[in-house]
């Protein structure tokens, strides 16, 4: 029959179904399956994506920009000096309801209490459920930095910390705060299947969890009680499509609306689809190349500023990123507030990069390693290919680089560890603090073996500043020191500044006020489609 | 020496003497058109691959960044300076495909000889002793033989880490398990022979009975499986590369060509299609000399 | 008979237990860690990776790891999938189907195909139709699948616009899953194009997949059809006066089928190795594509509980075409 049938649809070779009914349906081919569907228990942005219209947090990042709003918290009040926060959350907010889950109230703070507290406390039941890793919780600090939460009744949540830390407000925007119902957990766990939490979710957000095939789709459908009202959209359906070249043809075919990660070679011939607008916005991300400032001769401020001005950015902005990105100087992108425009970018100017290094007294050049990543990083396209421009750059000036490369987690440690003098690797925001970049990555205390300050850099002044501008809950005054800490970043060189990436988003033109997210997310709450 | 010799020697009947075996198995394979037409085909790829550097109209790794993507030189805005046209970042594509060949051929011969060593021993041996060891050898071909062989070649590539030579060994140790089950069949049908009895009753030793006694009378079905086996690795190793574990970018070999290729399918047709045809036209030609081959070693199938 | 059935069962335990051993330890042989693979530039602490290790039972010396692992395959627990949660036999047999319904109808085309042109060949020895099955047979038997499936795609589904580029069913088409098989499915469902829409996702992968067996079949069916064709019986048949089309059709035809059916059941290994290519170029959510993944990710569970099962069927499937042949052919099974 199979076979019969087969004949058939070769003879009769048309496609495109009409589409169904007169419901709106928006179709994303995303780029992979999530793990599973609770945001506190990965790190991905596939799984975050997938995530995202389910649930929501006390506070939230306005779509399509780093500042941050309320969510399920109406408002919020710090007092005693930056160490209690107080939200008041919203009332009447309705739970999703499944094939097997009805829920019998709104959200409220035992909700609240829930989420976090499977997070932070060990010995809480769902601790260990679905493996127990809260990475984003732990990475961010939150379990050291909590002193205590409690529900002060059934709308008002108070936090207390056990030190004043500015960007608390936007860690509780990101997704691994997500809230989850308390509720529906009780009810899995009598059940006997707690795991099912992460895998069938239960929010409150725009969208309702429909149904999920591993590998083949995601659907989602508009939540008609949504407390910001109900979507234009009815459906929303992620087709996981891994191939980015098969993505664009579908997208071509009309057969999903918005794709993640186009590939360079198709950009030009995105721009000039008719039925295709390709969005773009500079990433929440930086690329570099670490001088390993504990080992000589980087220990030398000289030598640093000549390397910086003898490798030719242009042209690696040319070759490996083709116009999806943008030449970076400073160690934050210029979609970060507080990013320093005063600052210059060194020029690309050999003659000059020999002086300083006849001056440091290697005139001859010097021998050193040359570390390149394995694998494809949003803020590094290929790694390899700027590791063999960069030596061809430098051996113009007599130095010797030999590219190393390892394992993707092994290259990551031996880094870390600083056993390079040379590395590339690069971040991309979490939140869009300053902080999480000058802070994470040139911090002392994450210079440090084993930090992530892989250039091992550990500069009083600067350090001061960060630290400084961390404690402080005054934007204006953080802003201030932010931009000052860049000068010396700047004039101390301890990394050549790669690139922020762009990122590229092309969506059909029937696809109305879908905004990319600084974050890298996918988000499609508030948009809609043309007929 | 070249092919046309080799031919002519071969082809010049001899008056009075009774045909040798090998001018009988050249007849009889010279009879076989498409086996021939392998051979020449084989024999151009081969003298491509031994003189690359000299037919090659550039390097293969030469980047001539102002023309990029080039179609080939009947196409419109094609050149003749670059006949198959141009790649991402403005190499030639012949000059590739040409130096491939070098890589094709040299992965067809190391895979093929390594299989076909280790396996002529785990044959023999297995063959030869019998009992428990013939059982641990052919459960453990067995094994192998349960696995999807590409799945067999990327976790072993995956625990030496991506390379050429990494995937030459791979695809050896996965096609090894058919040599070994070839040797073992044809030394157990020969072990009963009247020569090897003989041969044995007169004293000689184990590794001289197993090595000069039976194993050039086992040796057709191998060289035929051997002659096929090229055409297998050249794909696999292909496979390999196309899934970006074999041959590491610059290195032209054709599979990775394909791979670093694929996001450019709908842009620029060529930068896919040779290295394709490549693939196809070289291990048709081995495959066809290997049906050539089969029929004349084994008379079974003659008529 | 009996006594011939087990005996040949018995040879298969201890591969099975070799592919045990070979699938636990292989895939730890491959660098890196699972959790270090997914913390990326992140990084973690070393108190935090030693604690998720010990969570995972990453710790442990690795032969009561595989010790624990035997036991748990013995009752029946496959592990559960280090990335997703999820128990690997779950994910199994959530994916298995659409890799089955793949191979099905590629075989089904390659048989369809296949058979009737070896006959013609045989049949018409030399005749042109003859050097043109064997010459395209020989061509697809060449053929690297990658690389066939992307002209297929550049032809079918950019240029023409036939066929739909990738996945099962075209996302407008909402089918609740019951048995995995599409085609079944969504003939049980009400939506009204949806079965045609899953015919049409699968025709271009089935033709890819079914390409070498396709050349295999037909180039089998041809030798096989002219070794019965050569025999005394059909000899005498045609010297009685028989037509060609009966003695072929009758005669020949079912004696020429015993090893072209075990051709078709061999060609069960090589499918599933074809399937992870055209599982990974089609975006096709079957067990080809979640192994490959599972090794980047050092999924160990997946993959080692995969790797065993997907060996499992084969050597099922082998073992009963080995059975079906020594039934079929009494002197195999005396022979021994």
């Amino acid at each position: 029959m199979y076979g019969a049938a087969m004949g058939l649809a070769l003879a009769a070779g048309a496609i495109a179904p009409a589409q169904a009914q007169g419901s709106k349906t928006l179709v994303y081919c995303s780029e992979g399956s999530p793990e599973n569907f609770n945001p506190q228990i990965n790190t991905t942005g596939t799984t975050f994506d997938a995530t995202q219209p389910v649930y929501n947090r006390l506070a939230e990042f306005e779509r399509g920009t780093t500042n941050v709003i309320p969510g399920l918290a109406e408002r919020w009040e710090v007092s005693d000096e930056g160490k209690t926060y107080t939200f008041f959350l919203r009332k009447g907010v309705k739970w999703h309801s499944s094939r097997e889950f009805k829920p019998t109230r709104d959200f409220n703070a035992d909700d609240v209490l829930f989420s976090f507290s499977r997070m932070w406390k060990k010995d809480h039941p769902y601790h260990n459920v679905s493996g127990g890793e809260y990475d984003y919780f732990n990475d961010m600090g939150m379990a050291d930095l909590l002193e205590s939460i409690d529900r002060v009744d059934d709308y008002t949540v108070r936090f207390k910390l056990k030190r004043p830390e500015a960007p608390f407000i936007a860690n509780m925007a990101m997704m691994f705060a997500s809230i989850l119902s308390a509720e529906y957990a009780d009810f899995q766990m009598k059940k006997g299947t707690p795991e099912k939490l992460d895998q069938e979710p239960i929010g409150t957000g725009p969208f309702t969890f429909v149904n999920y095939q591993k590998d083949a789709q995601i659907r989602y459908r508009a939540n008609d009680q949504y407390f910001r009202g109900r979507e234009k959209l009815d459906n929303l359906v992620f087709s996981i499509t891994s191939d980015a070249s098969v993505a664009y043809q579908k997208l071509k075919a009309g057969e999903c609306h918005v794709m993640p990660y186009p590939n360079p070679a198709d950009l030009a011939s995105m721009r000039t689809d008719p039925n295709i607008n390709l969005m773009s916005q500079e990433g929440l991300n930086v690329g570099y190349l670490a001088f390993n400032v504990t080992k000589k001769p980087f220990d030398d401020k000289r030598v640093r500023k000549a390397l910086n001005m003898a490798i030719d950015k242009k042209a690696i902005i040319e070759a490996v990123y083709q116009g999806a990105g943008v030449a970076a100087h400073n160690p934050i992108p210029p979609t970060i507030w507080s990013y320093n425009k005063e600052t210059k970018a060194y020029p690309y100017d050999p003659d000059q990069a020999k002086k300083l290094l006849a001056e440091a007294g290697l005139a001859n050049g010097f021998e050193t390693d040359l570390w390149a990543m394995p694998v494809k990083r949003p803020y590094n396209p290929n790694a390899q290919r700027i590791a063999e421009l960069v030596q061809a750059d430098l051996a113009k000036l007599g130095i010797k680089a030999n590219i190393v490369s390892y394992e993707w987690g092994e290259y990551r440690k031996r880094a870390q560890q600083g056993e390079h003098m040379m590395a590339q690797l690069g971040w991309t925001g979490d939140n869009g603090d300053p902080d999480n970049f000058l802070n994470v990555l040139l911090g002392c205390d994450a210079a440090r073996a084993g930090g992530s300050n892989i250039a091992k850099w550990c500069n009083q002044p600067f350090n001061d500043l960060v630290t400084k501008a961390r404690q402080s809950s005054d934007k204006a005054e953080r802003t201030k020191l932010y931009e000052q800490a860049q000068a010396i970043f700047v004039e101390e060189a301890p990394w050549f500044a790669i690139a922020h990436s762009v990122s590229f988003k092309p969506v059909r033109k029937e696809v109305v006020d879908f905004k990319i997210s600084p974050f890298g997310r996918h988000e499609f709450h508030g948009v809609d489609l043309k007929r | 020496m070249s092919a046309t010799d080799d031919i002519e020697m071969m082809a010049s009947p001899a008056k009075a003497a009774p045909p040798s075996p090998l001018r009988t198995f050249w007849w009889s394979f010279a009879e076989n058109k498409g086996a021939v037409a392998g051979l020449l085909v084989i024999v151009v790829i081969a003298i491509l691959a031994i003189f690359a550097d000299w037919i090659a109209p550039h390097s293969p790794t030469e980047q001539f960044r102002d023309f990029r993507l080039l179609p080939p030189f009947w196409a419109d805005g094609g050149t003749l300076r670059f006949p198959l046209g141009t790649d991402d970042i403005g190499r030639d594509i012949l000059s590739r495909l040409i130096h491939g060949a070098r890589l094709s051929m040299a992965i067809g011969l190391i895979v093929v000889t390594l299989a076909l060593g280790m396996g002529i021993v785990l044959g023999l041996v297995a063959g030869f002793y019998r009992g428990w060891i013939d059982v641990a050898i052919m459960r453990l071909m067995d094994m192998m033989l349960a696995l999807p062989s590409l799945l067999l070649a990327i976790v072993v590539v995956a625990i030496l880490g991506p390379g050429l030579s990494n995937a030459m060994f791979a695809v050896s140790i996965v096609v090894l398990p058919h040599y070994a089950r070839l040797t073992r069949a044809a030394v157990i049908s020969e072990l009963g022979k009247d020569y090897v009895v003989a041969s044995r009753v007169s004293g000689a030793g184990t590794l001289r009975l197993m090595f000069s006694t039976i194993l050039p009378n086992c040796m057709a079905p191998l060289i035929v499986q051997a002659t096929l086996g090229f055409s297998t690795a050249i794909l696999d190793a292909a496979a390999l590369g196309f899934l970006g574990l074999g041959a590491q970018p610059p290195t032209p070999e054709w599979g990775t060509m394909l791979a670093s290729a694929r996001e450019f399918v709908t842009r620029a047709w060529w930068v896919v299609t040779f290295p394709g045809i490549a693939i196809l036209v070289t291990v048709l030609a081995f495959n066809l000399m290997g049906d050539g081959l089969r029929d004349a070693l084994d008379p079974k199938l003659k008529r | 008979m009996f006594k011939f059935i087990i005996s040949r069962a018995a040879l298969v335990i201890p591969t099975f237990l070799g592919i045990t051993f070979l699938s636990f330890f292989l895939i730890r042989l491959v660098p890196g860690d699972p959790i270090e693979v997914r913390v990326g530039e992140r990084g973690i602490t070393p108190e935090r990776l030693a604690m998720l290790r010990e969570q995972l039972g990453l710790d442990q010396p690795l032969w009561v790891q595989f010790a624990s692992y035997v036991g748990d395959i013995l009752s029946g627990n496959f592990g559960t999938s280090l990335v997703t949660k999820n128990p690997v036999l779950l994910e199994f047999l959530e994916l298995f189907p659409a890799t089955v319904e793949l191979s099905v109808c590629a075989i089904l085309f390659a048989v369809i195909l296949g058979l009737p042109a070896g006959v013609m060949a045989a049949s018409r020895r030399g005749s042109f139709w003859d050097h043109t099955v064997m010459g395209v047979s020989l061509g697809g038997y060449s053929m690297p699948i990658f690389w066939w499936a992307l002209l297929l795609i550049l032809l079918f589904s950019v240029s023409l616009g036939w066929t739909p580029v990738s996945g099962r069913l075209s996302v407008m088409y909402y089918v609740e899953p019951v048995t995995g098989f599409m085609l079944i499915d969504t003939l049980l469902s009400d939506e009204p194009g949806a079965f045609r829409s899953a015919v049409h996702h699968l025709v271009l992968p089935s033709v890819v997949l079914g390409t070498i067996p396709l050349a295999v079949i037909a180039r089998m069916t041809r030798s096989s059809m002219l070794e019965v064709l050569g025999e005394d019986y059909i000899r005498t048949a045609r010297a009685k006066g028989l037509s060609a089309g009966r003695i072929v059709g009758l005669h020949a035809l079912r004696n020429a089928m015993i090893p072209v059916v075990t051709v078709i059941g061999l060609q069960v290994g090589t499918l599933l190795g074809g399937a992870i290519l055209t599982e990974t170029i089609f975006s096709w959510p079957g067990i080809g594509k979640w192994l490959i993944e599972s090794i980047n990710r050092r999924d160990y569970p997946v993959l080692q509980g995969g790797v065993l099962l997907v060996a499992t069927l084969v050597i099922v499937v082998n073992l009963i075409v080995d059975l079906l042949y020594g039934i079929l052919n009494p002197r195999i099974r005396h022979g021994r």
